[in-house]
């Protein structure tokens, strides 16, 4: 249980540091909502060693803090939409025993967005800025197999690690 | 590590889903664009030529400047400022947001005089 504990705080603190790393990087794309996710890394790296319930409060956690030093509350709360439908999608997936890595990873990747985008609509009351849908796919498709490599690797080298 | 037939299943949906989705909006788009609408939380601001130069005043929190017929979010007292650094817009549906202000600007079709032209 001790453990448990010890882990979870440096799940915590790795997203936090993943945050503010995402947010010194100073690429934009003339398009809002196109980033790498690097926090995503840690998430999909706790869903594949913690249970399910220690995720998901890992994944709010991350969200409300980050948002709270390097955001605001508009942040914290499409980050918070496109997080848990992002998790959401894939705990189903890798449930389903049917995807790998790189498949569930880039599913998140892309809800990830489709969250963010939805709430989007729902707080501008416009349904014009679906417009941004098929970048945002795609985008989510990229970053979401680059962090699926990455956390290839991570794992690899994370096995012995036992929470 | 391998993808799985169900990865690529994945892939090959996300991408024709975001094909379709770039071919609707040529679809609607792509004609003759036209008029500039800005809409505030939801509710209507305000219609402008493309056509015209503008310098509008959304609600002092944004300038937007439509120029050469391109609209272009020129200032915003938002922080994060992804409004005015979005490239200018003067495609049939493209659009620019300011999340914080709750500020949208679109580009739609130019709706057609009913007179071809007009002497005096």
């Amino acid at each position: 249980m001790k453990t448990r504990v010890a882990y979870f705080g440096v799940f915590t603190a790795l997203a936090l540091i993943f945050s503010y790393v995402e947010s010194l990087i100073p690429i934009n794309f003339g398009i809002p909502g196109i980033k790498l996710g690097l926090a995503n890394l840690i998430i999909v790296i706790a869903l594949y060693k913690m249970n399910i319930k220690e995720a998901y409060v890992l994944s709010v956690v991350r969200v409300v803090l980050a948002g709270f030093i390097f955001g605001n509350l508009f942040s914290i709360v499409y980050s918070l939409a496109g997080g848990l439908l992002s998790l959401t999608v894939m705990t189903l997936l890798k449930k389903s025993n049917k995807f790998s890595l790189f498949g569930i990873s880039m599913a998140g990747g892309v809800f990830h967005n489709v969250g963010q985008l939805i709430v989007a609509m729902v707080v501008l009351e416009s349904l014009n800025i679906a417009y941004y849908m098929p970048v945002l796919l795609i985008s989510g498709l990229i970053t979401g197999f680059v962090i699926g490599i990455v956390a290839g690797e991570m794992l690899k080298r994370l096995q012995n690690l036992r929470i | 590590m391998k993808l799985k037939k169900m990865d690529l299943i994945l892939i090959l949906v996300v991408v024709a889903l975001a094909i379709g989705g770039m071919l609707i909006y040529r679809g609607f788009g792509a004609k003759e664009a036209g008029t500039v609408i800005v809409e505030v939380d939801g509710e209507a601001f305000g219609e402008y030529s493309l056509d015209e130069n503008h310098e509008i005043l959304i609600n002092d929190t944004n300038v937007l400047i439509i120029e050469n017929g391109q609209a272009n979010m020129y200032e915003a007292n938002c922080p994060d400022q992804i409004c005015v650094k979005h490239k200018p817009i003067s495609k049939n549906g493209e659009t620019i947001v300011c999340l914080p202000n709750k500020v949208v600007v679109t580009i739609t079709e130019a709706e057609k005089s009913e007179l071809d032209a007009v002497i005096d």
